[in-house]
């Protein structure tokens, strides 16, 4: 059933990124990648990592692709004649054939051992008072550097989006 | 008969294939935008990769790492999607191959 459930999910994941890369008009890309994103976050509550589930619903789908969606419907793109970039064909080509190499083979060296042994199994696993109690001993520093570098990202797009670059 | 349970494996070919999908649109398409989601695509690809591990060796860091990459991509749709919105002030388009200013 478990199996079931996230072949299922990851069907969908994978023919919305699929359609994200294919779909003809950005609209069709951005409402494809929040159902991508969606399908992850079933596949996240199935890993039982249930606030990062919420926080993808909230923040991905709600807040990010929003953004792009208000893009798109800004800047009034026409439509150009095909969506495919002719540049240097043979340098992609050999670009994703090396990511897909990459990829599958992290996959299959997992399989051949090495990983560290698991912790202790935890009742907060996931949680909201799992992740935090993490998040502010341990990871502390990072958590406060992540705020300065959104107020550096903030001030950033404040000074590209004035009307003289 | 396999027991009915997805092994760290499944998840991780699915994000190896998410990750791909996500780099053959960065490389091929030409509509910065499209690309900017491609980016997104890679970014939840790797956020798999990070709640699988984080599942299967009962570590929580992992999900700490998948917010700080929360983080990034939120201050990346920032300033990614102002460049692009600067960038079609500038040259009226963002296709990405009439866009050559560093070319000389």
């Amino acid at each position: 059933m478990q199996l079931l459930i996230f072949y299922i999910f990851g069907f969908i994941a994978v023919f919305a990124a699929v359609s994200v890369v294919l779909a003809r008009k950005p609209v069709m890309s951005a409402l494809y990648l929040i159902l991508n994103m969606l399908a992850l976050a079933a596949i996240y509550v199935q890993l039982n990592a249930h606030l990062i589930a919420a926080l993808q619903v909230i923040v991905y789908a709600g807040a990010i692709v929003v953004l792009a969606l208000f893009v798109i419907m800004l800047l009034n793109l026409r439509e150009k004649q095909g969506i495919v970039s002719y540049h240097r064909t043979a340098v992609q080509a050999i670009g994703i054939i090396i990511v897909a190499f990459v990829m599958t083979s992290l996959a299959s060296a997992v399989n051949s051992g090495g990983l560290p042994a698991a912790g202790p199994e935890s009742a907060e696993f996931g949680t909201v008072v799992g992740v935090a109690k993490v998040l502010f001993t341990n990871y502390l520093l990072p958590f406060e550097i992540a705020s300065v570098l959104l107020l550096a990202a903030i001030v950033g797009a404040v000074i590209l989006s004035k009307s003289k670059v | 008969m396999m027991e009915a349970v997805a092994s760290l494996n499944h998840y991780l070919i699915l994000s190896a294939v998410l990750f791909s999908i996500g780099v053959i649109g960065v490389v091929t398409r030409r509509n910065a935008i499209v690309i900017y989601m491609s980016i997104e695509v890679m970014l939840n690809a790797v956020n798999l990769t990070f709640i699988a591990f984080s599942n299967h060796l009962n570590d929580m860091g992992g999900q700490v790492f998948t917010f700080m990459v929360m983080a990034v991509a939120a201050a990346e749709a920032a300033v990614g999607l102002a460049i692009i919105i600067a960038l079609f002030r500038n040259k009226n388009t963002v296709d990405v191959d009439e866009v050559n200013l560093l070319k000389g």
